[in-house]
């Protein structure tokens, strides 16, 4: 399986992620590489076995809705890149897209 | 030794005992350890920061409790952490540039528990960025080296935790095991680590990488050690849904149960591949485990296991790509890119925020989860996932071990594999099952080749890894391996 420098930068949109033309051009080979690998799976048969997505039965936890001790609100918003008072900030979401 | 004077070459518990009586006290120890790990670290880099003043502050508490006669185990012990570990006012980094500068506002669950327990936290230890990596030269703080060989990596994504065990810079160390991280390095410096059970320690403030098989876990150079340092941090932790409420045993009394009546499995499918000096030495150990009272059992069936290699490789990349979403430069860390509009910040934010490992995990993960490949990829891998986890089952209804080599080769050079992903990807071939199915193992020193140490892995049953730190302590007691330390590079810095 080999991807196409297109197809990379596709993936790259959907992970936000900004990459370089040599960037593009090492991941296409290295992920190309790792998908040959994945080959394996597919000659195990698997006909009608269940996914399995995580390794101990996990119901639902509930607890009681006490009113506890929890972060400040300057603990967080002190950790922002960028603030506005009690409001974190950002660039404009709709004229970039 | 002249009062005062202390010996860094000790056991967690053996310091333990001379704090208890005094032959020295926890800010002695604090000072000294730092001291040394600073001389050691110019040559290993063991460390992203070695935390003098937190060491200091957390030894004379610890002196307190011990001069009223509060101490444990743990208390005034030093303790480095993996850098991935959420530590309340110190920088937490993950080994990445995307979180430098972030200092937490709360500790993870371990970090508290550790500190309740008195342990005292010297350093946060290397990794690979995000625990990616097998060798920890994926961090962005520049590459730790094998306390045994100084051309050769230590393995990861743990490499630091495990080269400042090795160097006896500190006794014990906490680190995390995705896909071996904790038994692979632990293999490759000649050290005790044991990745417990999916759903024993908990994981709130630890940074998230792929959250269905990665577990915190102990290193240190014996079994009593690491079940100490086991027994401070396990057990259901109420922000963390995925703990399990399997109580938590006792460790100690299992220690001194000895092998009698534990039935080995011997799968071929873990020696296949493996260098003929590690083979050799897992063999030589495999005949002290038959001689001092288990049944050893060749043959057993685990051919699936090899798969678990690439499942391992769809199934984390993808729960990364997910995970790592949250690095959007928003809320905290590196951001202010100064792009015009939110995507653009975002993506530049994380295309200068992660190393090459990291996009590449993520790039393939987003790929696995995408339309038209979910299928092929993601569930499929997930349902090989089962198949691999009912091989063990079988496997492990009539013995109480699987036992193989930890890696199929020793340490391997800086640079050797960095540029090929896949032929570092299979250093993790051995270690793998375990994260997959969920199970505990441990991996402890056996042997050496060519000067470098080999790691005996061990996998339990579920929740059982009770009888794999009473094995270890077994097989420790009447072999040495577990002694040998590595020609250390601050000979001069020597405690007397």
């Amino acid at each position: 399986m080999v991807l196409a420098a297109g197809d990379v930068r596709r993936l790259a949109r959907l992970a936000r992620i900004s990459l370089d033309d040599d960037e593009v051009e090492r991941l296409r080979d290295d992920l190309s590489a790792c998908l040959d690998h994945f080959r394996v799976l597919a000659d195990i048969d698997t006909e009608g076995v269940p996914p399995t997505a995580h390794v101990v039965a996990l119901g639902s936890v509930e607890r009681d809705d006490a009113v506890a001790p929890s972060l400040a609100p300057e603990d967080v918003l002190s950790r922002a890149p960028r603030r506005e008072g009690a409001y974190l900030r950002v660039r404009p979401v709709l004229e970039a897209e | 030794m002249s009062p005062g004077a202390v010996d860094l070459d000790r056991t967690a518990h053996e310091h333990a005992d001379a704090l208890r009586s005094g032959e020295y006290t926890a800010v002695e120890l604090a000072a000294a350890t730092v001291d040394r790990l600073r001389r050691q670290d110019e040559a290993l880099h063991a460390y992203i920061a070695i935390e003098e003043e937190r060491a200091l502050a957390d030894a004379a508490l610890a002196d307190e409790a011990l001069r009223e006669g509060e101490g444990g185990p743990l208390t005034g012990v030093p303790v480095a952490l993996k850098d991935l570990i959420a530590t309340a006012g110190l920088q937490t980094t993950a080994a990445s540039r995307i979180l430098e500068g972030y200092v937490p506002a709360e500790d993870a669950t371990v970090a508290a528990r550790l500190r309740r327990a008195g342990a005292v936290v010297v350093g946060k230890a290397n990794l690979d960025e995000f625990a990616m990596g097998s060798s920890t030269e994926h961090s962005a703080y520049g590459p730790t080296l094998n306390p045994w060989d100084l051309d050769r990596v230590p393995g990861g994504s743990s490499g630091g935790s495990a080269a400042t065990v090795a160097a006896r810079g500190v006794p014990l160390a906490l680190g995390t095991d995705t896909r071996g991280t904790i038994r692979q390095p632990a293999a490759l410096t000649g050290i005790v680590r044991l990745k417990p059970p999916y759903g024993r320690v908990s994981r709130y403030g630890v940074v998230a990488f792929a959250s269905s098989l990665e577990q915190v876990g102990p290193f240190g150079r014996d079994a009593e050690d690491v079940a100490n340092l086991l027994a401070a941090i396990a057990g259901l932790d109420p922000r963390d849904s995925t703990t399990a409420p399997e109580p938590v045993p006792d460790y100690l009394p299992e220690l001194g149960r000895g092998l009698d009546g534990l039935s080995v499995a011997v799968p071929d499918a873990f020696f296949e591949g493996a260098e003929e000096g590690v083979v050799e030495a897992v063999e030589a150990a495999l005949d002290v485990l038959e001689a001092n009272g288990a049944r050893l059992v060749r043959g057993v069936d685990l051919s699936l296991a090899p798969a678990a290699l690439p499942a391992y490789y769809l199934i984390a990349p993808a729960e990364a790509s997910a995970n790592l979403a949250r690095y959007d430069g928003v809320k905290y860390g590196a951001g202010d890119t100064g792009g015009p509009g939110l995507w653009d910040e975002m993506e530049r934010t994380r295309g200068a925020g992660f190393g090459p490992e990291v996009k590449r995990r993520i790039m393939l993960g987003t790929y696995a989860l995408s339309a038209g490949y979910y299928d092929a990829y993601y569930l499929k891998a997930q349902r090989v996932r089962t198949l691999i986890r009912e091989e063990f089952d079988r496997a492990l209804a009539g013995h109480d071990l699987i036992v193989s080599p930890t890696t199929p080769g020793p340490a391997f050079r800086l640079g050797e594999r960095v540029d090929d992903p896949w032929a570092m990807y299979l250093s993790d071939l051995y270690t793998i099952p375990a994260n997959i199915v969920g199970y505990p193992a441990v991996s402890m020193p056996c042997g050496f080749v060519e000067g470098l140490p080999v790691g005996l892995q061990m996998l339990g049953r579920p929740f059982a890894e009770g009888t794999l730190l009473r094995a270890t302590a077994a097989y420790q007691a009447v072999t040495d391996w577990h002694g040998r330390s590595p020609p250390v590079p601050d000979e001069a810095g020597r405690a007397p």
